[in-house]
């Protein structure tokens, strides 16, 4: 490989690698608003069914 | 970009300056894709501070940092370009050089500037101005190699059109094309998930957790 195929194959990486890293970046973040989604459904759940068993105790039968 | 990158290196010919001419086909597109990305950026602040929607100031932001990534990109590459043909990384004599490290550095300082506001309007408001004012180097940095009266940098388009053969123009739009589109989908992307974590924010703040 001679030197000018070198800094051309290094121009191309540096592009290529500018793209992976922002990628990476980006998934990292798709992942952390992921969990973060799945944390707030889960308390949503939590209190939906704290509120349902609250409301059943209070209902006086008969 | 693949088929970039096809064209590029099997369809492109190898002219006189030799195979390091081939970085001119991702160095330029990737500039101009910079440009309009820093375009786009102050575009969407002007939208913000003519018709104060907040969507924009968000637009503006991240059209402002693809462009900085773009720029980045830019001047990595023209370096080794500049190594390869020069035989020096950078050469602070050349305007085109300066003038796009000092639009660069301009941008880079907004993120400074938006930071060190709180976010709530006046930082908008403070971001939207920078980007505007920054865009006003963009022509400048265009047209500093056409002013300059050094010609080491070289001049691919001219007033009597591009200064390529056919297919080497081909390839450079498709180039162009595909750098156009890949910083579309970046904003796009960025942007949904800047979007998702500011509704995030709020439902977060509304239930109190």
């Amino acid at each position: 490989m001679t030197a000018e195929e070198k800094y051309v194959a290094a121009a191309y990486l540096v592009v290529f690698l500018f793209v992976l890293v922002y990628v990476l970046i980006m998934a990292v973040k798709v992942n952390r608003l992921e969990r973060e989604v799945g944390e707030l459904a889960e308390h949503l759940l939590r209190e939906q069914e704290h509120r349902e068993s609250g409301d059943r105790e209070k209902v006086e039968v008969g | 970009m693949g088929g970039a990158i096809a064209l590029v290196f099997f369809y492109a010919p190898v002219d006189q300056d030799g195979l390091n001419q081939k970085i001119f086909y991702f160095h330029v597109p990737i500039a101009f894709t910079a440009y309009a990305c820093f375009g786009w950026g102050a575009w969407k602040g002007f939208v913000h501070l003519w018709k104060g929607l907040s969507t924009a100031d968000l637009e503006s932001y991240v059209a402002v940092h693809i462009g900085v990534i773009f720029g980045a990109m830019t001047l990595i590459t023209g370096s080794i370009w500049a190594k390869v043909s020069w035989g020096h990384w950078w050469v602070w004599s050349e305007q085109q050089l300066v003038l796009f490290l000092i639009l660069f550095l301009f941008y880079c300082a907004y993120f400074m500037l938006r930071f060190s506001v709180d976010p709530g309007p006046q930082r908008a408001n403070v971001s939207a101005v920078y980007a505007i004012f920054g865009v006003v180097l963009i022509p400048i940095s265009f047209l500093a190699i056409r002013l300059a009266e050094s010609f080491i940098h070289p001049v691919a388009f001219t007033r009597d059109g591009p200064q390529m053969a056919g297919s080497q123009f081909v390839t450079f739009c498709v180039a162009l094309g595909s750098m156009l589109v890949l910083a579309g989908f970046l904003y796009r992307f960025e942007l949904a998930g800047k979007r998702l974590d500011d509704r995030l924010r709020e439902l977060r703040e509304a239930l109190g957790t």
